[in-house]
């Protein structure tokens, strides 16, 4: 199955994914009108349907046994209360999952899988009908039997000769057969005489032209067997009148007329007929439906689903990068006006200034289209608390608000892992037990909310639970207690709940399988800055704890600080920024072979030239006559990155150095200024990294008889 | 090198004939997409000699690669008069630094001779052909071979 | 002259199969992504032969037969089924309804060409 269709097929999965959860959603709020149920049906059977024709087989079985209960809730034969609507619910999660591991091309089945198999297989099984609950029809993976005549052994150099009478009743023409073509198929069997049977032509008066009068005498000889013969016919079983006897030998006659009901005879193993499956679908309810766009909104409070447009994501890439162009070649045009000596109040200069705000709202639409709603990552929270909640025991309600926050795909897609992490912390860790609750006068019930809204270009989500709130002491202890802070440091609060990021800090003091998982908070914050985010945590005793996190609107735009590097301009990013220093002499202390560190408030921090990092000095390192840029790189220690002068911050558009190069150490991207010359990206992370390794500092040093000037490494 | 001929002999094929390191290549005019003057180039770090370092193309960033260093024929010094052949190779887009370009020739694909097999050096191994033009050799260049897929995946 | 298939299902995947297995085989494949679309295309011209899921929003399989064999134009044209289930009632009711033949989903591209070629006499 070729790749394209795969795609296609998970895309579809993720929409019929979404359209699942929605309509589940709809239902827990008490919405069990037919169109929620059959729309949930249907997304269940259309991921059945196709995940058959990539044979992924878990996916098949699972949604099977899912459709089943659908199905029954669906015809009113299974009522869904608590107990079943808990098994749907946790059913699209598993479904969910074995989607996810076979587009990873994983095979692990989610542990929750046997049991609510289980499950679900005791409630098709309690409901008042007869149920199939075999597992999906063995046949599911055939091709039908017409198709495949060969699936019956013939008998092998065997000549048989068959007689054949075949009478179409009216039935089978409206059916759309024509006889010709099953009398071809029979021919392309062996070798066929037709003798047509015209005596039940009625005189020309009476005739009617979509009455069936003819009827078929043949013979058919060949190595053949019956079951190819009966194969032929498969369609029209029931339209027709049909013998087949075998002539020669001693072979048994088979002379039984054809009935209504399928012959197992003339069934092939491909198709062998299952006892009566509950698969014909109820009649429609009512003509009247809502358009439901395929694999789209189907919750009864939608309302129409808007029509949308389905565009490779690449087009609007070009999109992005075109317009992109275009707001630099507004910046260039924008500096020779300025340096021809037009006033600031020109008419051509406010001309310009419309130009520059045509282009921006152009700049706007179209990362408008990347943008998505953060509506299915907030659903996909819910059940990780759902999932959670269970887990410890708890009782957790999840509240959502602004969910139709758009952001850009990308971070939809990279918040996944952070906010999940922060979710199941504030189940496992923030909660309270209900016990403790109920003393301290909360509800029983816990509540996560997640809220997302738009403010100032930014994109803000907040992750609020109503538990404990954050125990200070103990963080600062530990804290204390690890070295990450002196003891006699005077911390805020605000600086103590701060602390929490620190790398390697974890305030689980018992593991519990939900998130002490030797991640800490640190690793979200490591995500959620390498989208250019930042992301703080508030708390109030007894009330709870909210982590704050700020994103740009898009990643085909970045903040960045414009420096001047080996006579090269160069963009670092402003999120790993944490301050510019102009330092005295006094503040740079020579450290080691060729090292320097530098002092601020007390503090030591190493110095990298970033000059001699990339390879791009030619001059041993001064560090008296440099700038120096304090980052915060991958959860080390800040470094001072010297750079030879700072011109601006300014928003850049990020160019992609790897379709047509590659990958360079130290380089993340490239952007085009607004003189039209290129200036590269700084990947401080990477940078810091290079430093950091013996064999890179080496290099430097070998390039540079002179090393005792070089940059190094604290 | 080449074994069997790469051309139908009763093919016309176009190439542009130019200069690199003092000699006379050409290419196959279906790989260019254009030829532009030299202007200044922001340098990669990390990045083999021959590689100059990246050029603005009207929005698109692209490597540009000095032609006759990539040959082993010496580095150029690259100077306003020196001319930027902009080609696509395995879906990227890059820019050559050659000399010069001289002309458009039109040819019978009978009349390409096959690259004679005596070493085995970068200066040989990209070359899929010979065309004597006039008095002089003019080595048909092989882009695949001058610039493999992977080839510029810094370590 | 290509033989024409309208095939009608609201999973774009198989939709996307049907037309690429079809029209691989030299059939001139229109889609079609729910019943009632199917039904304004099959009106709209002439087909000579119908593919149709069962489960659809819009109007499910069944009704895309009945309005197809109830119409005015072409009614007798084949129409196949395409189905995940292979249960003898289903495919009763499917033949009482006016189906053709049923292909059961997942099919094989061959045995799902020499099916519709059955039916159609064609491609």
């Amino acid at each position: 199955m070729s790749d394209s269709l795969r795609d296609m097929f998970f895309a579809e999965c993720e929409d019929l994914l979404e359209a699942l959860s929605e309509g589940l959603a709809a239902m827990s709020d008490g919405t069990h009108d037919a169109e929620t149920v059959n729309a949930i049906f249907r997304a269940v059977h259309s991921i059945k349907g196709a995940a058959g024709a990539f044979a992924l087989e878990d996916i098949v079985s699972f949604a099977h046994q899912y459709e089943t209960v659908l199905d029954l809730i669906r015809s009113g034969q299974l009522d869904p209360d608590a107990e079943v609507m808990r098994a749907i619910l946790r059913s699209s999660d598993v479904l969910a999952d074995l989607v996810d591991a076979a587009q990873n091309d994983r095979t692990d089945r989610p542990d929750a899988m046997a049991p609510l198999l289980e499950q679900l297989t005791r409630l098709a099984d309690a409901a008042p009908a007869p149920i199939a609950t075999q597992p999906p029809e063995p046949e599911a993976v055939f091709a039908p039997m017409a198709a495949m005549p060969l699936t019956l052994a013939p008998i092998v150099g065997a000549e048989s000769r068959f007689r054949i009478r075949f009478r179409p009743e009216r039935a089978l023409f409206d059916n759309g057969h024509d006889p010709l073509r099953l009398l071809r198929a029979l021919s392309a069997l062996g070798e066929l005489t037709v003798d047509c049977d015209l005596s039940a032509i009625p005189p020309l008066g009476s005739f009617d032209p979509e009455e069936s009068f003819l009827a078929w005498d043949m013979t058919l000889t060949g190595d053949i067997a019956e079951g190819e013969i009966r194969g032929v016919f498969s369609f029209v079983d029931g339209l027709c009148t049909l013998s087949v006897e075998r002539e020669d030998d001693e072979a048994p006659q088979s002379t039984v007329p054809n009935s209504p009901l399928p012959q197992p005879a003339a069934t092939p193993p491909g198709e062998a007929e299952t006892p009566l499956v509950n698969a014909d679908p109820p009649p429609d309810p009512g003509g009247e439906r809502q358009p439901v766009r395929a694999g789209g909104a189907a919750a009864a409070n939608a309302g129409p689903a808007r029509p949308t447009l389905r565009v490779d994501p690449e087009r609007v890439d070009r999109l992005i990068n075109t317009v992109g162009e275009l707001i630099i070649n507004q910046a260039v045009i924008g500096q020779k006006i300025a340096a021809l000596g037009a006033e600031p109040n020109s008419e051509v200069m406010s001309d310009l200034d419309d130009y520059r705000h045509l282009a921006r709202d152009i700049q706007e639409g179209v990362m408008a289209i990347r943008a998505q709603p953060v509506k299915p990552l907030f659903q996909r929270m819910g059940r990780i608390i759902r999932e959670a909640a269970e887990a410890v025991g708890k009782e957790v309600v999840l509240e959502t608000e602004g969910e139709m926050t758009e952001v850009d795909k990308t971070v939809v897609e990279r918040l996944a892992d952070p906010l999940t992490h922060m979710v199941r912390n504030a189940v496992d860790h923030g909660i309270e037990p209900a016990a403790l609750r109920t003393e301290r006068g909360k509800p029983a019930e816990g509540t996560v909310r997640l809220i997302a809204a738009h403010r100032s270009g930014h994109v803000h989500i907040a992750i609020a639970d109503d538990g404990g709130g954050l125990d200070r002491e103990r963080i600062l202890g530990k804290a204390v207690e690890k070295g990450l802070v002196s003891p006699e440091a005077k911390l805020t609060e605000s600086e103590i709940d701060n602390l929490l990021f620190l790398p390697g800090f974890s305030t689980a003091s018992s593991i519990t399988n939900l998130s002490g998982r030797g991640v800490g908070m640190d690793v979200v914050k490591t995500a959620i800055t390498s989208l250019g985010g930042r992301v703080s945590i508030s708390s109030r005793p007894g009330h709870g704890s909210t982590f704050s996190i700020t994103l740009p609107l898009t990643l085909a735009v970045l903040d960045g600080m414009v420096v001047t590097v080996g006579d090269q301009t160069m963009v670092l990013p402003l999120y790993s920024i944490l301050e510019t220093i102009r330092p005295q002499a006094r503040n740079v202390t020579p450290l080691g072979r060729g090292g320097h560190v530098l002092s601020i408030r007390g503090a030591y921090v190493p110095i990298v030239s970033l000059a001699h990092v990339l390879g791009l000095a030619s001059e041993p390192f001064d560090p008296t006559r440099s700038i120096f840029v304090l980052i915060r790189a991958d959860g080390s220690q800040p470094v001072a990155l010297a750079v030879e002068a700072i011109s601006d911050q300014r928003q850049v558009v990020i160019k992609s150095l790897e379709g047509n190069y590659g990958r360079i150490p130290g380089i993340s991207a490239a952007t085009i200024l607004g003189d039209g010359k290129i200036a590269l990206i700084v990947d401080t992370d990477t940078v810091v990294a290079i430093a950091a390794q013996t064999p890179a500092v080496q290099t430097i040093r070998d390039k540079e008889p002179d090393h005792e000037q070089l940059a190094a490494l604290g | 090198m080449s074994s069997s001929p790469l051309w139908d002999d009763n093919a016309t094929i176009e190439f542009v004939s130019l200069v690199s390191g003092g000699q006379s290549f050409c290419l196959e005019i279906t790989t260019i997409r254009e030829i532009r003057r030299w202007s200044a180039v922001t340098p990669l770090p990390y990045s083999e000699d021959s590689v100059l370092g990246v050029m603005n193309l009207r929005g698109a960033v692209i490597p540009i690669v000095d032609l006759a260093a990539r040959l082993g024929l010496g580095r150029t010094d690259p100077t306003a008069r020196h001319v930027i052949i902009v080609v696509a190779v395995h879906q990227r887009t890059l820019g050559l630094l050659v000399d010069s370009v001289s002309e458009i020739l039109t040819v019978k694909g009978g009349a390409i001779r096959e690259t004679p097999n005596v070493r085995s050096d970068d200066s040989i191994r990209s070359i899929r052909g010979l065309l004597q033009i006039e008095e002089e050799m003019s080595r048909i260049i092989d882009l695949s071979a001058l610039l493999p897929a992977e080839h510029e995946d810094a370590a | 002259m290509s033989v024409s298939v309208l095939a009608i299902d609201d999973s774009r995947t198989i939709r996307e199969m049907v037309s690429r297995t079809l029209g691989d085989a030299g059939f001139d494949v229109t889609t079609a992504t729910d019943g009632k679309a199917g039904v304004a295309a099959f009106e709209g011209r002439r087909f000579d032969a119908v593919v149709t899921d069962i489960n659809m929003p819009n109007l499910d399989g069944f009704g895309v037969i009945e309005a197809i064999r109830g119409g005015r134009t072409n009614r007798r044209v084949p129409i196949l089924v395409l189905t995940t289930e292979s249960g003898p009632a289903l495919k009763e009711r499917a033949r009482k309804a006016g189906a053709t033949g049923w292909i059961v989903k997942p099919f094989e591209d061959r045995a799902f060409v020499d099916v519709v070629r059955r039916v159609t006499g064609g491609a």
